[in-house]
């Protein structure tokens, strides 16, 4: 049995899984996960991922949890391109460098907005503007550290090459992008990056990947999104409520 | 130019990289950062890590910070011991995949307990909030849980059969609302019997060594030293543990 890699693009980490796999021509089995439907939470699932979450790599017997973890995992199984997880000492440094600061500053910060402006009303919880107003300040102050400390003056984040720093960073900011968030005003360094990133994916890896993302906003106007079915509110609900 | 470590011990990253390497026989020069003091924010410190956060790392002119990158930086360069960081595929991805989880799933619960327990009232003068601790104790659960029924039913440590980096800082994580009077192994039979096992394997002198600074109560007058810095880290303490 071939590789199998439980997704859903309306996740970032899911998305930067995708694109690498596709990227790299490395063939797999696309489970796609419908996590409004309860899907996580069904028995079935539980036998993939007790943690309920995705991705998730299956490979054979092998189980993966954790995004991360999963295109290490890919970039040392398929020998993917040097760049993207390099085998110099101090290269490698800087993207689990970068890494570990994604998971707490970036991770949980930049998936906020469409908690705040998409599921929490669909759900009918409300999350305070104070609340808000504190995810843009620490949005902000993340896109600061980018800027300066990640990019300074290289083309990526972790070098002069794309890494999978930068496709993870890429699948973070594309969520308040797509509702709405201008992200991009007077970050000229950001726009740049943005721009290589794109290029480098190529437009119909791009459309493919961030298609659904891309139109949330309209599929809600349109009521075409997926209502959250009742067995995940308590989800939601204790998502929203860890919104700091 | 000797390898700098830039910790402070009272943080669980900066003692899994001490005890790392102490344990690895790694040279280096110690460099203290007291966060107590907003070392962490000030100009020097800044320039060895802009993101204002130990643990930090200087080799000769490269600098490094966030602690699982600078452990995976020494393990490989001083050629640490293959059970730390395995070579084997299917071994290292269970490290990264405990050392990717453990951000949100363990250290930020840890912490805040530890926080709400020890460094809130130390800066306040107010007693523990027991409402509080009881909620914060409750977040930090499901990871105990998982640990404890799900990773720990099928092997002796938590990401392969032997000692590892995720055991190392799992230690260090856990150890931190314990040393300040919060028993959180107490539910977990098999979570206890790993700290024991692991403790045993870094070695119980290292682990007092490096534990030292937490163990001991912290004195209230060290609090009084910068009212307003206090004021501050109030403030922002209770925005966080809100």
């Amino acid at each position: 049995m071939g590789l199998e890699l439980y997704l859903a693009l309306l996740s970032q980490p899911c998305r930067a899984v995708y694109i690498f796999a596709k990227k790299n021509g490395i063939p797999f089995k696309l489970c796609t996960t419908e996590v409004f439907k309860g899907q996580l939470q069904s028995k079935e699932f539980f036998q993939i991922n007790m943690l309920q979450k995705i991705p998730v790599l299956k490979d054979g017997d092998f189980i993966l949890t954790e995004s991360s973890a999963i295109l290490i995992y890919l970039s040392s199984k398929y020998q993917t391109a040097d760049h993207w997880y390099p085998s110099d000492l101090q290269a490698r440094a800087r993207v689990h460098e970068y890494l570990g600061w994604h998971a707490d500053c970036i991770r949980g910060t930049f998936g906020v907005p469409l908690w705040t402006q998409v599921i929490a009303p669909l759900s009918g919880a409300h999350v305070p503007e104070e609340k808000v107003e504190r995810n843009k300040t620490a949005m902000d102050r993340a896109l600061q550290q980018v800027e300066n400390k990640f990019l300074g003056d290289q083309a990526f984040l972790t070098g002069q090459q794309m890494s999978l720093a930068d496709l993870m960073a890429f699948e973070e900011l594309m969520q308040p992008v797509a509702v709405g968030y201008d992200l991009f005003e007077g970050r000229p360094k950001l726009v740049a990056w943005h721009e290589q990133v794109e290029a480098f994916l190529g437009s119909d890896l791009f459309q493919e990947t961030h298609g659904t993302i891309l139109n949330i906003l309209e599929q809600v106007v349109n009521k075409k999104f997926t209502k959250p079915s009742p067995e995940v509110y308590p989800n939601i609900l204790l998502r929203i409520s860890r919104i700091h | 130019m000797p390898l700098e470590l830039f910790l402070d011990l009272y943080s669980p990253p900066c003692r899994a990289i001490y005890i790392f390497a102490q344990k690895n026989g790694i040279r280096f020069e110690l460099r203290p950062v007291e966060l107590g003091r907003g070392e962490h924010l000030k100009p020097e410190f800044l320039k060895v890590n802009p993101l204002g956060k130990v643990p930090a790392l200087k080799d000769g002119d490269f600098l490094l910070a966030e602690s699982v990158a600078i452990l995976l930086y020494l393990n490989r360069k001083y050629q640490a011991a293959a059970h730390w960081y395995p070579t084997e595929l299917q071994a290292c991805a269970r490290v990264d995949e405990y050392l990717a989880w453990q951000h949100t799933a363990v250290q930020l619960p840890a912490t805040n307990v530890y926080l709400c327990k020890s460094l809130l009232p130390h800066f306040s003068g107010q007693p523990v909030d027991p409402v509080r601790l009881d909620r914060l104790l409750g977040k930090l659960k499901p990871a105990l849980r998982h640990l404890d029924q799900e990773v720990l039913a099928t092997k002796p440590f938590l990401a392969t059969e032997q000692l590892s980096l995720a055991d190392l800082m799992a230690f260090t994580e856990l150890m931190q609302p314990t040393a300040v009077g919060c028993d959180i192994f107490q539910d977990w039979p098999r979570l206890a019997a790993w700290r024991a096992r692991v403790e045993a394997a870094l070695g119980p002198e290292l682990v007092q060594d490096a534990h030292r600074l937490v163990l001991q109560p912290r004195d209230p007058r060290d609090a009084q030293r910068d009212p307003k810095l206090a004021q501050e880290l109030v403030q922002r303490l209770l925005e966080r543990l809100s």
